[in-house]
């Protein structure tokens, strides 16, 4: 990297509402978590778009994709039974 | 064989309308493509900036000045979010810069003209926005994903700038004689400029074709050039101003406004560095970059003494 650089790339999650899940919504170059949290707060909630903000470097994420592709959900393929359809219950029972 | 069997699976997506993230494998002028596309759509909300900054220390109110200073600040916002977009295809947000800088990549022609009265703020919102927004919301539909999710969160605010500046424009058109000139002065310099933002007709676009089959590009140049018009024009009669064009007509037959030809070497001459504010932009950006340097600086090394500091403790 050359000295005159932009910083570490960030990823930015909103929750929109309290009780709801954060999201992820985009990311942000900044130099520390300081200047990165108001950054996002800056770049991503202009418009009560949320209040709560996580930020994370984007190195520190794991993401299934960088692993084995299709193959890593294999396990959930086959068990069918995990789905409440996979039952049968007999006419006339309700609230099941 | 492997890169055939690939390519069709891609192709395969695509028709199912599967978004394609950033580490799905990818044709290498997808890549290529969207690395121009995406980054020359971050520029010119960047250059954009300064045709508006212009006006800033001369808005006729503080309502004016204020509702402007947002608009920017949305323009610089949206310069981000697509910077992030284009790099999550593997190029650094310097590297962007740096081709921006030495004339490599373009930026929209239309920021190369001067805004020469406070009317120019009316009709940069009105129709310069008001066509980037028609592009806009068809590529809220783009395959790549995050081009596309930057799209949404764009086109959600865009509104707001083509509202502010249609409502300059009404107040102008509505207010003195020497005001309407103004307005209609300002619509006869931005027309064309705005008509060219499409880019060149479908029969002379190089990039179109591959753009569309892999939907990058959702609709051709001509149709959404077309679209801009027909909705433009039925604003415009609510100005009570003229547009610079005598052939400007309905078409009973296909539903939609006959133009003029659009004078294309104009169109070229700016795009290749020769429209009145070319220079004028490049070098700003660059010397606003330098000036910048050594907030970049101290924040790299008041990170570092934070971190050294830690690691002590």
């Amino acid at each position: 990297m050359s000295s005159d650089d932009q910083g570490i790339l960030w990823e930015v999650f909103i929750q929109a509402k309290a009780g709801r899940p954060f999201k992820h919504v985009g990311s942000l170059h900044a130099y520390d978590k300081e200047m990165a949290i108001k950054s996002a707060r800056d770049l991503y909630t202009r418009r009560n778009e949320g209040n709560g903000i996580w930020i994370v470097k984007s190195e520190d994420i794991v993401s299934s994709e960088a692993i084995d592709g299709e193959a890593f959900f294999d396990p959930s393929n086959d068990k069918v039974y995990r789905h409440p359809t996979f039952y049968k219950i007999p006419d006339g029972v309700k609230h099941i | 064989m492997e890169n055939e069997r690939k390519l069709e699976e891609f192709q395969q997506k695509i028709d199912a309308n599967i978004k394609i993230e950033p580490k799905d494998w990818m044709p290498e002028k997808y890549r290529q493509t969207l690395i121009r596309q995406i980054s020359q759509h971050a520029h010119s909300e960047i250059i954009g900036m300064q045709p508006e900054g212009n006006w800033l220390t001369r808005a006729p109110s503080l309502r004016a000045k204020k509702i402007l200073m947002a608009k920017i600040q949305d323009e610089a916002g949206h310069g981000l979010y697509l910077y992030c977009a284009a790099e999550t295809l593997g190029v650094k947000r310097e590297q962007f810069l740096q081709w921006l800088h030495e004339g490599k990549a373009k930026y929209s022609s239309v920021f190369n003209y001067p805004t020469l009265t406070w009317a120019d703020m009316g009709a940069v919102g009105w129709l310069v926005d008001g066509a980037a927004i028609v592009n806009q919301v068809s590529l809220q539909g783009t395959s790549y994903g995050p081009y596309s999710r930057a799209m949404v969160k764009i086109c959600m605010e865009e509104s707001f700038h083509q509202r502010q500046g249609f409502e300059i424009m009404v107040q102008l058109a509505k207010g003195t004689e020497e005001q309407k000139q103004m307005a209609q002065d300002a619509l006869n310099r931005w027309w064309w400029p705005s008509i060219m933002m499409f880019g060149p007709h479908d029969s002379e676009s190089a990039h179109s074709n591959q753009s569309l089959k892999w939907k990058i590009k959702r609709e051709s140049n001509d149709e959404l050039r077309q679209r801009y018009i027909n909705k433009t024009i039925e604003q415009g009669h609510h100005l009570g101003l003229t547009f610079p064009d005598p052939n400007l007509k309905f078409n009973e037959e296909t539903k939609n406004y006959d133009y003029s030809p659009i004078d294309w070497d104009e169109f070229w001459n700016v795009v290749k560095g020769n429209g009145p504010g070319n220079k004028l932009r490049i070098n700003h950006h660059i010397k606003a970059h330098e000036d910048g340097k050594w907030v970049r600086e101290a924040a790299k090394a008041y990170s570092k003494k934070i971190n050294l500091s830690k690691k002590i403790a």
